[in-house]
């Protein structure tokens, strides 16, 4: 059994698992923490307070409320379940372009740029068509091809002034970023897709669900009743799939890949870069759009359209579902409800107590964090390995081995 | 006139000095992608600080006999304790980048998710609302300069030069100058910026000369941090009424822009800053903007959205850095971890 484990834990994946679920850990620990810290330190919460605190912070996907005498309880609910699975959407589509970037030796710290791109494509073609001579469905799908081309323009842009200019990605990512910012609030401003019905309700857009668009529920609310979940959970997990066979099965996948391994023997055996860089960048897009896409298209969601000082939150969590998941796009499925399941925690603390949900964006940026240096996890997981086969005398250098090989990773 | 001037400065100087930040980093070798997060941590802590000593009343007596000079002095100590925040908080990326040889994006990256994320978990602790305020009055009857602390009556004027550089300005402003200055000198003139530039071009050549490269890339972030900590509060207290709200509205990441457009270059920055501080200017108020006095606000007569000045920064960013990307001044090993083994 012992040396099995060995065995698994030599394989690259399952130290990968490991570095991953060593840096979830590690996170909670700190959101546990710091709701200790706070809840002793602040005589507005209090110490009995704490105890709830860390139950949601790590179960707060199995919250039912507070019962008769207001102690917190637990169980099944539908409806956080339900609601894990419609935010975890977004979130997987925007983690898929990060990774599709990243195998390709690029950051595509641009998500939240061509998320909003699409938001914008898809939200003016679906509420701008009228549904009353387009049927509803044509109009959801035309709308979710808007947002994904809005999105894959978008993402070529960084993409082709890298290819062509050799110009830093993040850095263009960053400038495209904002200038979309501005791009969406500039077309959205006083124009005829703001929502002017409802009082007190200037600084949004209608809901796709004004013009009659929505993504079809087909029994899922059924199963979660009283949550947002839609089919769009399931597109997104088939467009995982797709990206995985699209990344390890394809020719034009390879291609991607060995530009990320390395662009200039890539190069050498006769793979266009440019066009590969481009074409990366481009996909990278346009799965934000459609994350973008799908979430606008639901129908009941609404669009902060002044939204120039800030970029949308789901465009950088990309980031660490990305990570997590080390790029692996059907692990990707996993890691982005992993998110989504903190984020419902995050409302369940705010609703049930004290705390308030930005605990749970701490965390996962500790988890960035860690992911930032989970080469260095893994590192010390095989430096663990080989100290233990050094200690029963089957190899007599080890450390010297240690050291070169951290040399050549740090190339 | 005056009015553009002194705004234009008001939103210029952060952003100059920021984007020094990012330079001393750089020039070390590491990128400081987290010039955001760290630009938002020190404008909390500064307000936190202008909070606690107000609660404390220890300026009480000084607001109440308008001693602009020990209140000038508050606003300083203020600002050291957002530049200190700053420097520790930059200590996160310095200990990944450095010591664990992270990837320096991602931990940017992750530093930017941290700050608004525990700014406003603590804001909505402290405050029970997304802002945290000052704790009595507002930032200009406490820190902005006034004519009447020199004698001069309401209807009186201070002169183009009084009216433009010191009536309703905050010295914050100008502490921020003179720093920027004094440091642009240290990085090209002394002993210590000529070794912190060598770390950030061949680090290895450095190192064989007997600089400590890592403790000299922990100097670049750290003065990065402090600098950027303590923009984020300057910007708090003259944009944002010495508020926090975890949020500086992307001043961090158009700093980034200001450095590049700079092409790393502190006097090139500095015009940069200007620049870029007119747009914002512009966006801010071109509807009230009376550029030559004649009574017609001419940029509104243009009738150009005020989101196109707010994007320029970008766009000219983005189409400068494609055609001089051939001759960019970018430091050599920014981004690569230092690895000793590697000589």
């Amino acid at each position: 059994m012992k040396e099995k484990w060995s065995a698994l834990m030599e394989k690259e994946g399952a130290k990968t698992v490991v570095a991953s679920l060593l840096s979830i850990l590690i996170g909670l620990l700190m959101g546990c923490i710091i709701v200790l810290i706070v809840g002793l330190t602040n005589p507005a919460l209090g110490a009995g307070s704490v105890w709830d605190g860390i139950r949601l912070v790590l179960g707060g996907i199995l919250s039912t409320g507070r019962d008769a005498v207001g102690k917190l309880t637990f169980g099944f609910n539908p409806t956080n379940v339900g609601n894990m699975l419609f935010r975890a959407t977004p979130l997987i589509l925007t983690g898929l372009s990060v990774a599709v970037a990243f195998k390709t030796g690029l950051f595509n710290i641009g998500a939240p740029g061509q998320y909003l791109m699409g938001t914008a494509a898809t939200l003016i073609v679906a509420l701008s068509i009228p549904t009353a001579s387009v049927p509803a469905p044509i109009v959801w799908l035309l709308a979710f091809l808007a947002g994904i081309l809005a999105g894959a323009a978008w993402g070529a842009i960084p993409g082709m002034v890298k290819a062509l200019l050799n110009i830093n990605e993040v850095l263009a990512c960053i400038m495209t970023n904002w200038i979309a910012a501005n791009l969406v609030t500039w077309v959205f401003a006083d124009s005829i897709w703001c929502n002017m019905e409802e009082n007190g309700k200037t600084g949004y857009i209608y809901k796709t669900a004004h013009n009659g668009v929505e993504t079809a529920k087909w029994g899922l609310d059924a199963v979660f009743p009283g949550s947002q979940v839609n089919w769009g959970i399931i597109i997104a997990i088939v467009l995982a799939v797709v990206v995985y066979v699209f990344i390890t099965k394809t020719t034009i996948g390879y291609e991607l890949v060995s530009c990320g391994s390395n662009r200039h023997a890539a190069r050498y055996a006769g793979i266009n870069d440019k066009r590969n860089i481009v074409l990366s960048m481009a996909i990278a897009g346009g799965l934000s759009g459609a994350a973008a896409s799908l979430y606008y298209l639901s129908g009941n969601t609404e669009f902060f359209w002044s939204t120039y000082q800030s970029l949308p939150a789901v465009g950088f969590n990309g980031i660490p579902v990305a990570l997590l998941a080390a790029s692996n796009p059907v692990a990707i499925i996993f890691t982005g409800c992993f998110m989504s399941m903190l984020n419902i925690s995050g409302q369940q603390l705010t609703n049930l107590t004290g705390y308030n949900e930005y605990i749970t964006d701490v965390i996962i940026a500790a988890i960035v964090y860690l992911s930032a240096f989970s080469l260095v996890i893994k590192m010390l997981l095989t430096g663990r390995k080989k100290r233990k086969t050094a200690a029963s005398g089957l190899d007599s250098r080890p450390a010297q081995d240690g050291r070169t090989e951290k040399g050549g990773e740090g190339a | 006139m005056t009015f553009l001037i002194r705004q234009t400065l008001i939103y210029a100087v952060p952003l100059m000095i920021v984007a020094l930040a990012g330079v001393f980093a750089e020039r070390s070798g590491i990128i400081n992608l987290a010039l955001e997060g760290i630009m938002i941590f020190g404008a909390f802590i500064g307000v936190v600080f202008v909070n606690m000593i107000q609660e404390a009343g220890v300026f009480d007596g000084a607001k109440a006999d308008s001693n602009w000079a020990a209140l000038q002095g508050f606003a300083m100590l203020a600002m050291l304790a957002a530049a200190a925040s700053g420097a520790l908080f930059s200590l996160l990326l310095s200990f990944a980048s450095v010591n664990l040889r992270a990837d320096q994006t991602i931990g940017g990256t992750a530093l930017n998710l941290m700050a608004p994320a525990l700014v406003l978990f603590f804001i909505r602790i402290i405050a029970n609302q997304n802002v945290l305020n000052m704790a009595g009055g507002d930032a200009p009857s406490w820190f902005m300069l006034r004519k009447s602390y020199f004698g001069y009556g309401r209807t009186d004027s201070m002169g183009f030069f009084g009216e433009a550089f010191i009536n309703q300005t905050y010295p914050a402003t100008y502490v921020c100058i003179l720093l920027f200055i004094v440091l642009s000198v240290i990085l090209y003139q002394t002993r210590f910026g000529l070794r912190l530039r060598s770390c950030g071009e061949n680090p290895q050549a450095a190192d064989s000369l007997g600089i400590n490269v890592y403790k000299m890339r922990y100097a670049g972030t750290t003065i990065s941090g402090a600098l950027a900590g303590m923009g984020g509060f300057v910007y708090a207290l003259t944009t944002a009424n010495c508020s926090a709200n975890g949020d500086v509205a992307g001043f961090g990441f158009l700093a980034l822009a200001v450095m590049i457009f700079g092409n790393w270059k502190p006097l090139n920055i500095a015009g940069a800053a200007l620049l870029f501080g007119l747009f914002k200017c512009i966006a801010a108020s071109y509807t009230s903007i009376d550029i030559n006095g004649d009574g017609i606000f001419m940029l509104k007569e243009l009738g150009i959205s005020s989101h196109l000045y707010r994007m320029l920064p970008y766009v000219i960013t983005l189409v400068v850095l494609a055609f001089t990307s051939k001759k960019s001044h970018a430091p050599k090993a920014e981004g690569i971890p230092y690895d000793k083994g590697q000589r």
